[in-house]
């Protein structure tokens, strides 16, 4: 079993369009969104949800008034700001429980919060894991780790050949537990100035990780100028470009439609993905 | 005032709405700038600020003094991230995982435990084309953006208009970039993508007691699946930023669109006169 992991850095750069159209073409895969604060690629393989499954975050503080004797030490050792005039502020706490610890006429308990839901579901591409993350809840990156787990178990029971991952943007901890595990990260990235330097962090981020590294740049004839150097970029840094996507109206109709562009059209752009998606597979055949 | 701007989905347009508005607003009134993305820090690329000042950004992480440590079992017992775990007669600390809570080094009966400041990202101050400028940088590898956010907020001036660049998302990096802000801006596209990521921004800000409106950007087509939802919400529409390829070609070599397009520095205007309504009412 074999996972890819589809990265950006940048938000907004066609990870979904990517994902979706390698989802549509590359059969025997079991597919997931790990973007999980802004999930979007249901909206292009329309799941339908079998299991339901609740997502217990971190435990937040709660003080029992009856108890409290507003001694303050709780305030105090909270680093996080999260306790002012003994009233936990929820969206603030992290659960640590020093607080908890600390108090001497133990009035606070740590509750569990529900903190999302994570779905399984069948696409007419194959299954499909995803979740979503509640609103100003944290730990997306241990949602985005459950998210992976539950996928390579239906991967590994069904005998499927590959995990495909819709990411988060970013580098930061949902990335981190995206990549973690991932034998394949294309990085889509497009011919803008923030475009190719949220590539170099995210490149930076992948050399940490055991993982073959191609990039694809998206919407590449807006500004050839700029694709030209991230092509040079790639090149000085030995990475393979292995994807150019021209910029195609198709692209916004199809999503539009809530299909993946290489269903909904045979113009350029679903040209490009398709060599996207021989190109990927060609990685695995040595 | 602060004023933030945010969005669900990435790649909307945020940085492009901070950059320009400040920069639209700077010979009126004094305005800072605050970087908040930081994870994937881009309005310095169109505002180029001169840095003067760099502060590390750390965390406290514990160390643990062997010779002292008893190998009773409360630090890793009272650590809820289980940053630290017993190894044969050791106490090893996993410190990816710590959040410098200050818990095992405080409830530690033979103050065996210390705390290091592990560097985690640095902030940078400067000016911009007379706009104060502060930003935020995580490091590579870092996982708790947060504590960055947190500091860039701590250099906050009052007399300015402070504006901020959130991260996207609704998670707990944009809600420590938006939280304690007069207005908020959510920058959306007009698509699905676009529409179902607008949805959650909403539910967070409203969650924040935030008042907001939406700028379109790369208006056009679909505006209309925008347009339905916010007058069923009643959302105020603050600005509409067409789609021209000249406007992605500028936007591509990291310039700003208020130098060069008369007609885009009219919609600023507006945009600003819009927020300021708002927050008067």
């Amino acid at each position: 079993m074999k996972e890819i992991v589809v990265l950006s850095g940048k938000g907004g750069t066609g990870k979904t369009t990517v994902t979706a159209s390698l989802a549509a073409l590359v059969k025997d895969a079991v597919l997931t969104d790990c973007d999980v604060d802004a999930a979007d690629l249901y909206l292009l393989l329309n799941p339908e949800i079998k299991e339901t499954f609740e997502f217990l975050g971190n435990q937040k503080a709660c003080i029992n008034e009856d108890k409290c004797n507003k001694c303050g030490r709780c305030e105090k050792v909270c680093r996080f700001g999260a306790i002012i005039d003994f009233k936990v502020n929820s969206i603030f706490c992290e659960g640590c429980r020093v607080c908890y610890n600390i108090c001497p006429e133990r009035a606070i308990n740590m509750v569990d919060t529900l903190s999302g839901h994570r779905y399984i579901s069948e696409t007419r591409y194959g299954p499909m894991v995803h979740a979503s993350l509640g609103i100003a809840e944290e730990n997306s990156g241990r949602l985005v780790s459950l998210v992976k787990k539950a996928a390579r178990e239906i991967a590994q029971r069904g005998g499927y050949k590959y995990i495909i991952t819709d990411g988060p943007p970013g580098i930061g901890c949902p990335v981190i537990s995206s990549l973690s595990g991932a034998d394949v990260a294309l990085i889509v990235t497009e011919p803008t100035t923030a475009g190719l330097h949220d590539l170099e962090r995210v490149l930076k981020l992948a050399e940490n990780f055991k993982v073959t590294v191609k990039v694809i740049i998206n919407k590449f004839d807006l500004a050839e100028e700029k694709s030209k150097e991230i092509e040079q970029y790639c090149i000085d840094k030995g990475i393979e470009v292995i994807g150019r996507i021209p910029f195609d109206e198709d692209v916004v109709r199809a999503i539009s439609k809530g299909v993946p562009p290489v269903e909904y059209s045979s113009g350029p752009a679903a040209e490009a993905l398709k060599v996207i998606a021989r190109e990927t597979q060609n990685l695995f055949l040595f | 005032m602060i004023v933030a701007i945010a969005s669900g989905k990435g790649g909307t347009g945020k940085t492009t709405v901070a950059v320009n508005l400040a920069f639209s607003l700077k010979d009126k009134i004094p305005v800072a700038l605050l970087d908040c993305d930081v994870e994937e820090p881009n309005a310095h690329l169109f505002l180029m600020p001169e840095f003067t000042e760099k502060e590390l950004v750390t965390l406290p992480v514990p160390a643990i003094d062997q010779e002292k440590c008893t190998l009773c079992g409360i630090c890793t017992k009272v650590c809820a991230y289980h940053a630290l775990a017993q190894v044969g007669k050791k106490i090893l600390v996993f410190e990816e995982l710590c959040h410098g809570c200050g818990g095992c080094s405080l409830l530690c009966p033979s103050k065996a435990i210390t705390e290091i400041h592990k560097e985690i990202g640095f902030v940078e101050q400067g000016i911009a084309k007379g706009i104060e400028f502060i930003q935020g940088t995580l490091s590579i590898g870092s996982v708790l953006a947060p504590p960055v956010i947190k500091k860039v907020k701590s250099q906050i001036s009052k007399d300015k208009l402070v504006i901020i660049d959130s991260p996207p998302g609704t998670s707990c990096s944009m809600i420590n970039a938006i939280y304690g802000a007069d207005y908020c801006v959510l920058v959306t596209e007009p698509t699905p993508f676009g529409l179902n990521d607008l949805k959650l921004a909403v539910e967070t800000v409203r969650e924040l007691g935030i008042p907001f409106g939406i700028v379109i950007n790369r208006a056009g087509e679909g505006d209309h699946i925008i347009e339905k939802y916010l007058q069923e919400q009643s959302i105020p529409l603050l600005m509409k930023i067409p789609f021209d390829r000249r406007y992605a070609a500028c936007y591509a070599e990291g310039r700003l669109l208020v130098e060069e397009f008369s007609e885009i520095r009219e919609l600023f205007y507006n945009l600003w006169n819009a927020i300021e309504r708002q927050v008067e009412a």
